[in-house]
């Protein structure tokens, strides 16, 4: 059984197809059809809608891809489209504030935007043009050219209204708490396809030896296009989401160590704080829809090349704690990704937790190259861990995404930048060696003699930066 | 009815008429989710949902077509092939070519080869995914240069001249020839096609249809089943989007969910999964550009030949009006003395390509502005100089490569008024210094006009139909022919119909776009919507408005010049009046007829294809831009920084609709020119097919300082309310972005070189442009 709340009305399911996607469920099964589909494959944002979840007395909103999420996900949530931002008849501040503005013009994408600003007005009443733009980079819109868009979510700044959700949020919270307290596990069936939400990291262990046929579900944004795409249709899911012992971010020895469950969203202030370079990558992995779901260990475990973590993770050696059973391990990076979307989890495995190292005071760069700034798949990934003794390099680790047909590590250039002063001379050999580690690939999104160009840029970019002499921006993300 | 309804508000609001900038007619709708698209009404009991089955090869045949699969599948309840199409199977718009279904040969990948209606949507997709289609493949025909050299055409060539442009290249001081690429565009409206098709009386149909041509939709319907035009309606209420991708191409989807609504007895609804969507649907011609031109010293243009090559897909769709507009186009804002312009349609292997805001325009004028660019070069001058210098100007100056005289030209006075706007020299010089001591990044400006022609360049399209109810409370129903896609078209009728019979907006409904209430009408396209639809509500509503005087002057008998309307009242005297209702109530008790229908063309246009000379246009609209961009010379990323816009709309119906058509035409045109970048595959197979790798620009895209002004003129020729068209022109104001890539780029080499930057200007061409310039600049040893 699965129970959440649909605005203040509760729902209980327990048969329905374990990958029943939350904008279906609306749509069809709860015929509320403002909320839109555009894409089906969690890129366009029309079908945005907000989670709330307790926290402390009240409620965090967040907003998801609904397309993307499946509906046993909700357990214990409050599912907010919409329809239920209006009060009295009165439109909710953010509504009227796109009304005023003209933000809309087909609408098709209104919907999103509204619940993607309207999670941003729970979450700032004070946001910048950048924060806006964060909020709402998940949410394309093809007629306004988005300036009315960011004016209406600017022009909210400083709103002291309360809205309807505010009067309520304790209640709900207590309500929510409830269906948590008396159902800590959840669960559907149908047809004998079935979703289980587990509450403890035993509770999985268990499942996993019992369903060995088991996809495990963390984010689901990858993982949810085998289903809208491909039309697959997985028999178990196990939804790691509720399990409070994956959801921690710590910081112990000079490593961070980041539970299986933690969405990119929570992750982020950590990563800022310990390693910059790696927390500002965040700011253009997927949007914040996508943030708001996607894990770090979901980016690991489904291997992708083309995933914009791993590369930062293989540069800082960071180390997987994997169980299965009742047996932990822990894995290193670079043992981790053994082929194309392929990797040493064990059969019934999953990751606890991932262990990053936070390098003292290396040289550690993150560069992303890509097509367009917000919510693209990078041509290449890159991360830098330089360790230098007066001006020399004497140890190296660069990962690198889009290179290869998995995220792999660059030997070769690494061995040639030992030994050798970190400047333009000193990298040539580097730079000539990623050609023979990497042999990429053209394909929709580059060419490969684009990829080796631009990977080898990418070091000298590195070099320049690293000159405090120059003040001159290097990045046009940096221009102002 | 026996009893009238009570009439209240005496006096109402009628400041939000015509030229006010009133929201949205759906804003409130929009933003509560309470506005209904195809997708979003309620299905009558017992719908079935439908998909489509392609093959995906791009060129053959196919052997063998199994379905045994298919029709076993779960929840299938009908499954429709070629064979059961009882009435036509063709449904090319303007020529034959597009084959509803085929059960032979293959021309593209992604053609429909048959349709499965089941219980549910994910039934159908899944069912179509058991089909065993065996094709004999044959290496499908993708180079457009290829089918140019071989001319493979869907249509027949076109040629526009003036003079002798071969004589005056060659006798010019200074020659260029050059040639471009200019990508595609895929429309990615946000809300997919879809239609919705419900089984009527006498095997008659109604579709609701997200379609921007309701009429054909109506009439192809009719066709493929087979039954008379009048038995099938066409209702449209709004699109999510349109851009010129549901003009022709809504009617496959309106026509198989016809076909399966007959077949099954039931109502059928067909939306394209986004999947589907992108493979299956005709995109923006990609164009194939040359020019050779000769000019002075100055850069003054003396002769051009110019051809543009629209790479059209398999089928003619609307190729041969879109690659006329495209040579309409080539001049844009530019007097050549001798000119040669030549226009090839070439098919090949891959989906039909289509309409798409600017038709074709604004590839035409990518060849124009690139030669704008390579002449400032040349001649060592600023490129605005050179634009400048060859702007069409009075008598002498006037005449375009298709005859027609240039009138009412105020792009001189607009182009300099935005130069000193922008502040465009003092940012030059800025610029210039500013890249001299940047090593890494390089900033670049660009001003760029647009000169866009207003009309549907075949004749009879421009004509429009209105009809307006008004009751006996005084409320209003207006209809007319034009399809709301966001545009805004049904609040500018609203505001007109407001105007001219003074009343409040509020009072005025707007209903859906039917076929059983304005018939036989044009796709809405061109950018023509309000003026032709605009003048037809007004003059369906000043028919009321003379009968509704004439019968308040009889009953109150005063001359029908004496009657008024004002402020929602109808006066009779000075200062004796009765509110709309009352008067309406008075036409009623009258039996005077309260309903009028309003009919437009627009006057003067024409133009002979056979000596390709005329006057295609009513008016041109215009407008400018600069763009300042900076570039990184490591990726080839870059940023548009700052962007302003000075735009001729003619007398605005409603500042904030036209804004957004400016802004929201300038950014898809950005799109268009940067990060939009389609791309088959060897076997012809679409590879940019889902918008996570085909990028539209999302909201960090749009720069941080981006200024739109209306120039403020009225339209000098009798448009509705001296307004002008604003759909597309705009999308053409952002070529001044690619220019502005060009500039950073030729920084690197002093200007002295002139990068050749085919479209879309993705990080890798911009790079490979800046390889390609610094290579060039150690060739001429200028850095």
């Amino acid at each position: 059984m699965i129970r959440f709340l649909l605005n203040e009305q509760d729902v209980t399911l327990e048969s329905c197809a374990p990958d029943l996607s939350v904008l279906d469920y609306l749509r069809t099964i709860a015929v509320q059809r403002g909320t839109k589909e555009g894409c089906a494959s969690g890129d366009c944002g029309a079908c945005t809608v907000v989670v709330a979840e307790p926290s402390g007395d009240g409620l965090s909103y967040t907003s998801v891809n609904s397309c993307i999420t499946f509906v046993g996900t909700l357990h214990g949530k409050q599912l907010l489209t919409v329809e239920h931002l209006e009060a009295d008849g009165r439109l909710h501040p953010v509504q009227q504030a796109m009304v005023d503005f003209h933000g809309s013009q087909c609408g098709f994408c209104t919907p999103g935007f509204i619940m993607s600003m309207f999670a941003l007005y729970k979450r700032d009443r004070q946001p910048t043009r950048a924060e806006v733009e964060r909020s709402l980079s998940g949410n394309l819109c093809r007629c306004t050219g988005y300036r009315p868009i960011i004016d209406a979510a600017l022009s909210l700044a400083g709103a002291s209204v309360e809205d309807q959700h505010a009067l309520r949020e304790e209640a709900v919270s207590t309500r929510l708490k409830k269906i948590r307290a008396d159902h800590p596990s959840g669960s559907l069936e149908c047809g004998g396809r079935r979703f289980f939400l587990p509450a403890t990291c035993d509770e999985l262990a268990a499942l996993l030896q019992a369903y060995p046929q088991a996809q495990l579900l963390a984010g689901g944004t990858d993982l949810a296009l085998s289903v809208t795409q491909q039309l697959k249709q997985p028999a178990v899911l196990i939804y790691t989401g509720g399990i409070a012992e994956l959801s921690i971010i710590e910081e112990r020895n000079n490593c961070l160590l980041v539970g299986a469950a933690v969405s990119y969203t929570r992750l982020e202030s950590a990563l800022k704080q310990h390693l910059p370079a790696f927390g500002h990558l965040l700011d253009r992995l997927g949007s914040l829809q996508v943030r708001n779901q996607g894990t770090l260990a979901g980016n690991l475990a489904n291997a992708s090349p083309i995933g914009d973590t791993p590369p930062v993770l293989l540069a800082l050696d960071a180390k997987l704690h994997i169980r299965s059973g009742n047996h932990c391990e822990v894995i290193g990076i670079d043992d981790f990704f053994t082929g194309y979307r392929q990797t040493a989890l064990p059969a019934n495995g999953f990751i606890e937790q991932i262990q990053i190292p936070v390098p003292d005071d290396n040289l550690f760069k993150v560069y992303k190259v890509s097509k367009r700034f917000d919510d693209d798949i990078s041509a290449v990934c890159a991360a830098f861990n330089i360790t230098l003794s007066e001006g020399v390099v004497t140890a190296a680790r660069l990962g690198f995404g889009g290179m290869a047909a998995t995220p792999a590590r660059a030997l070769n250039a690494e061995q040639a930048l030992i030994g050798r002063p970190f400047d333009e001379q000193g990298i040539l050999a580097a730079q000539d060696a990623l050609e023979r580690d990497f042999s990429p690939i053209d394909d929709v999104r580059a060419s490969a003699g684009y990829r080796l160009e631009v990977a080898r840029n990418l070091l000298l970019r590195a070099v320049l930066e690293q000159d405090q002499l120059s003040d001159e921006p290097l990045e046009v993300a940096h221009y102002a | 009815m026996r009893n009238l309804a009570p009439v209240t508000d005496a006096i109402c609001k009628t400041t939000d008429s015509a030229g006010a900038p009133r929201a949205h007619e759906s804003a409130a709708k929009h933003v509560s989710g309470k506005a209904f698209y195809v997708d979003d009404i309620i299905e009558p009991r017992g719908t079935l949902y439908a998909a489509v089955g392609y093959a995906d090869i791009a060129r053959g045949h196919i052997r063998t077509l199994d379905l045994s699969g298919v029709r076993s599948s779960e929840g299938v309840v009908g499954v429709l092939e070629l064979d059961d199409i009882p009435g036509i199977t063709d449904v090319g718009p303007v020529f034959p070519g597009d084959p509803l279904l085929s059960a032979d040969e293959i021309r593209y990948a992604g053609q429909p080869v048959f349709a499965v209606a089941a219980q549910t949507e994910l039934q159908a997709r899944q069912a179509v995914k058991r089909a065993v289609i065996d094709c004999e493949s044959r290496a499908p025909l993708l180079d457009v240069e290829k089918a140019l050299n071989e001319k493979q055409f869907v249509r027949p060539s076109h040629s526009m001249r003036r003079g002798d442009a071969r004589k005056a290249i060659t006798e010019a001081p200074l020659r260029l020839e050059a040639q471009q690429h200019v990508g595609g565009q895929e429309h990615f409206y946000l809300e997919g096609q879809v239609s919705l098709a419900v089984p009527a009386e006498d095997g008659g149909m109604l579709i609701y249809s997200s379609t921007q041509h309701p009429s054909e939709v109506q009439k192809l319907v009719a066709e493929v089943l087979g039954i008379p035009v009048n038995r099938v309606t066409v209702d449209m209420r709004r699109m999510g989007g349109g851009f010129g991708g549901k003009e022709t191409q809504a009617a496959p989807w309106a026509c198989l969910a016809a076909l399966l609504a007959r077949k099954t007895g039931r109502a059928v609804k067909l939306r394209l999964p986004r999947c589907d969507d992108m493979p299956m649907t005709g995109k923006r011609h990609p164009f194939f550009n040359r020019y050779e031109i000769g000019f002075d010293l100055q850069g003054r243009l003396l002769g051009a030949e110019i051809t543009v090559t629209g790479n059209c897909g398999h089928s003619p769709d609307l190729s041969d009006a879109i690659v006329d507009r495209a040579m309409f186009h080539s001049d844009n804002a530019y007097f050549i003395p001798d000119v040669a312009i030549d226009g090839h349609r070439c098919m090949t292997n891959t989906v039909s390509h289509t309409a798409f805001r600017g038709f074709g325009g604004p590839q035409g004028m990518m060849i124009i502005e690139r030669a704008m660019d390579d002449i400032a070069r040349a001649v060592g001058r600023d490129p605005l100089d050179i634009r400048k210098l060859n702007l069409y100007g009075t008598k002498g100056r006037d005449l375009t490569p298709y005859h027609q005289q240039v009138e009412h030209n105020l792009l001189p006075e607009l182009i300099d008024q935005l130069e000193r706007s922008s502040r465009y020299r003092e940012r030059r010089a800025e610029i210039t210094a500013w890249n001299a001591k940047n090593r890494v990044l390089k900033r670049g400006l660009a001003l760029t006009p647009v000169k866009f022609g207003i009309s549907f360049t075949l004749q009879h399209l421009n004509q429009a139909g209105a009809l307006i109810h008004i009751y006996t409370d005084g409320s209003i129903q207006l209809n007319h022919g034009g399809t709301e896609m966001g545009q805004g078209l049904h609040t500018k009728v609203l505001q007109i119909v407001a105007e001219t019979l003074a009343v409040s907006p509020d009072q005025i409904e707007i209903t859906a776009t039917r076929t059983d209430k304005v018939p036989n009408t044009s796709p809405t396209a061109a950018s023509s919507g309000t003026d032709l639809n605009g003048q037809a509500a007004r003059n369906a509503a000043l028919t009321l408005k003379q009968r509704i005087s004439e019968c308040v002057a009889e009953q109150k008998q005063v001359a029908v010049e004496a009657i008024r309307f004002t402020s929602g009242q109808v006066f009779w005297s000075d200062n004796e009046s009765m509110s709309f209702a009352e008067a309406a109530q008075l036409a009623y008790l009258n039996r005077v007829s309260l309903s009028a229908t309003g009919y437009y063309r627009t006057p003067k246009i024409w133009y002979d294809r056979e000596s390709a000379k005329g006057r295609p246009f009513f008016y041109f609209a215009n407008g400018a831009a600069v763009s300042e961009v900076v570039i990184d010379t490591l990726t080839g990323e870059y940023r548009v920084l700052a962007v302003d816009i000075l735009h001729d709309v003619g007398r605005s119906l409603n500042p904030a609709v036209d804004r957004g058509q400016i802004e929201g035409g300038f950014i898809q045109g950005m799109g268009w020119l940067t990060t939009e970048e389609l791309k088959w595959n060897a076997e012809g197979v679409l590879i940019s097919n889902s918008p996570a790798n085909y990028k539209i620009p999302a909201v960090s895209d749009t720069p941080a300082h981006f200024r739109v002004d209306l120039f403020k003129r009225d339209n000098e020729e009798e448009t509705v309310y001296n307004s002008k068209a604003v759909g597309e022109p705009p999308f053409m104001l952002a070529i001044s972005v690619w220019s502005a890539l060009r500039d950073a780029i030729a920084s690197l080499a002093d200007y002295r070189v002139s990068p050749a930057l085919d479209t879309p200007a993705t990080p890798e061409r911009v790079l490979g442009a800046v390889t390609e310039t610094r290579k060039q600049a150690a060739e001429k040893g200028a850095i």
